[in-house]
């Protein structure tokens, strides 16, 4: 009986008719997929149009393709890794798993998006800023640095997502440039003063709607919503720290090929277009707003360019640290 | 029995992957890693989460059944269809909807709210069942003895609604040991979301993996006690006869009350995220309706959860099989065994299979097949404890009377057990298709490059700030679960011999 049901089984399989895959014969390259689905697909479609090459996604998060590649290990089908944040770059890194980018590529953007060894290279970028309620506050009224959020004064009118990799980033940033001590009283006043959310829209739907006066957040999520329709965001503003604060950190996408992949070339050349002037204006041009790293290409007004930002100089390579994750589980912020 | 061996075998693949880790961990610093405040904290909010609803599963979903099954409350069916309607809701998109209305359920008194009122359902369904099946001759008689209407509930009723109860509640606890999607919304931490937060810092892989082995304690933990209070009772039948059709209880001046909770309890499961999906489909800057993906979406979870569905009922049913026909230790380990895999979460599963399958099944990587086989690891307890209730009522005695008859075991297995069990193994299959829409991690990391499901599209879209763009994915996928919900709702109150998930 369970073999009748074995082969109706297997013939529901075979015949499912949206279960079938179309399978080309021309050159491909398989890209793991972190950066947001949409916004590669804006880009992908142009490279495949000039090399011939067709790209084909797995589109996943950081942390679950991260931890996938790192898994697979030599016999990944990947050949391209792509990502929201630096530090899954650096969990596939410390693995051994990436080769060097061509130094082409590196040439193109900016040496502190590249890590010492050379294996991945980033090719956007998304600025810390803090969001704040217009009717709550004046720009002249925000503090100078990040840092300032911990004070007293702030207590009950902060907001931020703790979850994220993205604001772990930031607290990676503080950490490296404040010491353990600092970042540990930062921490604490921030957990002491601040509402949680789960996720960088959220804080800002919070911050709009004057729940809370202020919160942390990247800083493309209020220009998209801007541009979309203001719904979550016309009650405020961007401030942005700048001078070198903790606060103006900006963390990297980036982008990087396995040493495991057999099409070297193809694959050097996808990341190559990524980081080129081409590649980099089409991603300026979609509806991210998130900031190209190649000097060439900048985004349109009313984005603060990129050049005015300030940021500190981190090593990209030694965010989120098995310290940040344990200061922030001791501050009671994970 | 090779066969239930070999299922079983291949449900205990993830768990192989943790213990490996956490032997290559090593145990002084697998000591270090779980002995530390943050693991008793989590141990702490796990523990009050699971039991807490399984607490509140049982009272909302013995409470709905008696009232259902055993009052003169008005439109009855009517009630029945829509108390079981949470389950085509699933748990991420409850939590969704309510997070994205109110911050107030973020914490333990909102996450238990919220996973309570997406659970009941998987109470109260084998309930109803067992409530329909039973002999009123029995609460007669306790009635004759002068038993008043609670002690014949509690000395006659509730003895026999037992199996129901601890099996419904078995699945409400290992749905809760490994949820994750719900939780992190309603930032609730439990062992599996600290499990992923492990994942995502660039060093801790194996620790992660490490810790899931105490989910593994956990499941185990409840696993015994459920078989220890369960007992060896038998609980077939050979006929129904033509029992009476039951007194029902008059609510009286109590009917319009009653109405009026049960009507609050589907407001707030069903109402809250049906209105809030609809806000952000009418609101949401970003909505839209891209037809094409929509269907071609659709159209993925579908056939996934049909095939997924078919493969996992069949390898449910030679470990059923023997945890019935065949009743020792050996086939009860047999059976436990498969329900492991369901207390791990997603993301350590699909890691598993990943490292497994990469190296063992090379060309199978990535390919439909192994999705399926990974979906079939992960649901099997769904399909075993479904096909188990109704192998349990399927009397031995009958086999006996067609090989009497000159019919062969292929004949007897096709002409008498088949039919008598055919609605448990759709009700398994249901809950399978239900689990397998909404799965997330093994679908992104196994599924052959470009697929896209409804449950893929959704947190794609609500990751990236879009409520409005992500509706329309939550609302379809609510959609293409009501079929499978209504299947469900409808074997429960069949008077057929086989009593629904009961065991």
């Amino acid at each position: 009986m369970s073999k009748n049901l074995l082969v109706a089984c297997a013939a529901a399989v075979l015949t499912a008719p949206m279960l079938t895959s179309c399978g080309d014969d021309g050159p491909f390259i398989t890209v793991y997929n972190a950066q947001h689905e949409e916004l590669i697909a804006e880009v992908a479609p142009i490279f495949e149009e000039e090399t011939g090459i067709e790209v084909k996604l797995r589109s996943g998060d950081d942390l679950e393709l991260a931890n996938q590649l790192v898994q697979e290990g030599d016999a990944s089908p990947a050949d391209v890794f792509l990502t929201e944040n630096s530090p899954a770059m650096t969990l596939v890194d410390n693995a051994g798993l990436f080769t060097e980018v061509d130094q082409e590529t590196l040439d193109l953007i900016p040496p502190e998006y590249v890590p010492s060894d050379r294996t991945w290279v980033g090719f956007m970028g998304r600025s810390t800023v803090a969001m704040y309620n217009t009717d709550a506050l004046s720009e002249a009224e925000m503090p100078d640095s990040i840092l300032d959020f911990a004070d007293p004064e702030w207590e009950g009118r902060i907001s931020y997502s703790p979850t994220g990799a993205d604001f772990q980033a930031i607290v990676s940033a503080v950490l490296e440039m404040e010491g353990e001590q600092a970042t540990r009283e930062w921490l604490s006043g921030l957990a002491d003063n601040g509402t949680e959310y789960d996720g960088n829209d959220v804080v800002m739907e919070s911050v709009n709607s004057g729940e809370v006066d202020a919160g942390i957040a990247y800083h493309y999520y209020w220009y998209r919503d801007q541009k979309e329709s203001g719904e979550h965001s016309d009650n405020t503003e961007l401030h942005f720290f700048g001078d070198q604060d903790p606060g103006a950190f900006v963390s990297v996408s980036g982008a990087g090929v396995l040493a495991s992949s057999d099409k070297q070339s193809d694959a050097q050349e996808f990341v190559n277009f990524l980081a080129s002037v081409e590649g980099q204006q089409a991603i300026a041009d979609s509806y991210a707003l998130e900031y190209p790293l190649n000097p060439e290409v900048s985004l349109d007004p009313p984005v603060k360019p990129f050049a005015e930002l300030e940021p500190p100089r981190i090593d990209v390579a030694t965010l989120n640290s098995e310290p940040v994750t344990e200061l922030m589980q001791e501050e009671g912020l994970l | 029995m090779a066969s239930g061996v070999a299922v079983a075998l291949l449900a205990l693949v993830p768990l192989g992957f943790v213990v490996t880790y956490t032997v290559l961990i090593g145990p002084s610093e697998a000591w270090d890693l779980l002995v530390r405040p943050r693991i008793g904290e989590l141990l702490w909010n796990t523990t009050r989460l699971v039991v807490g609803c399984m607490a509140a599963s049982l009272v909302i979903g013995v409470g709905c059944a008696w009232v259902v099954e055993r009052t003169d409350l008005p439109w009855r069916p009517l009630w029945h269809g829509l108390l079981v309607a949470p389950l085509a809701v699933p748990a991420f998109v409850n939590s969704f909807g309510w997070v994205s209305l109110t911050h107030a359920v973020e914490g333990y008194a909102g996450a238990l709210l919220i996973v309570t009122l997406s659970y009941y359902p998987l109470v109260y369904l084998p309930v109803v069942a067992s409530l329909r099946g039973l002999d009123p001759a029995l609460e007669e008689t306790a009635y004759s003895l002068e038993h008043g209407r609670w002690r014949t509930f509690r000395r006659v009723v509730l003895p026999q609604l037992r199996p129901a109860m601890l099996g419904g509640c078995l699945l409400v606890g290992l749905h809760l040991l490994a949820e994750f999607g719900a939780l992190q919304m309603l930032r609730f931490p439990t062992f599996t979301t600290a499990i992923y937060d492990q994942y995502r810092s660039t060093f801790n892989g194996p620790a992660a993996n490490m810790i899931a082995g105490v989910l593994v304690l956990c499941c185990a933990l409840l696993l015994t006690a459920e078989l220890r209070l369960r007992g060896h009772r038998r609980y077939s039948r050979v006929a129904h006869g033509a029992a009476r059709p039951v007194e029902r209880q008059r609510l009286g001046r109590a009917r319009w009350p009653v109405a009026g909770l049960l009507a609050a309890l589907l407001a707030l499961a069903v109402g809250v995220p049906t209105y809030s999906l609809l806000h952000w489909l009418s609101v949401g800057s970003s909505t839209e309706f891209p037809v094409g993906e929509l269907l071609a979406a659709a159209g993925t979870s579908l056939g996934l959860g049909a095939a997924g569905a078919a493969l996992t009922v069949v390898l449910a049913l030679p470990v059923a099989w023997l945890a019935i026909r065949y009743r020792s230790l050996a086939s009860t380990a047999v059976e436990r065994s498969t329900y492991v895999a369901n207390a791990l979460p997603g993301i350590v599963v699909a890691l598993a299979l990943v490292t497994v399958s990469i190296r063992v099944v090379q060309p199978a990587y990535q390919t439909f097949g192994l999705l399926l086989v990974a979906y079939a690891i992960m649901f099997l307890p769904r399909a075993v404890v479904s096909v188990r209730a109704a192998l349990e009522q399927a009397p031995l005695v009958l086999d006996d009377v067609a090989h009497s008859l000159g019919a062969g075991p292929l004949a007897t297995a096709r002409r008498v057990t088949l039919p008598i069990i055919a609605p448990g193994i759709g009700a398994g299959a249901a809950l399978v298709f239900l689990a397998v829409s909404t799965e997330l991690t093994a679908t992104l990391m196994l599924s052959p490059i470009d697929t896209s499901t409804l449950a893929t599209e959704f947190w794609s879209a609500s990751s990236s700030v879009a409520y409005g763009a992500a509706a329309p994915y939550a609302l379809l996928l609510v959609l293409i679960s009501i079929p499978a919900t209504i299947l469900l709702g409808r074997h429960a109150t069949l008077a057929a011999p086989a009593e629904g998930l009961a065991r």
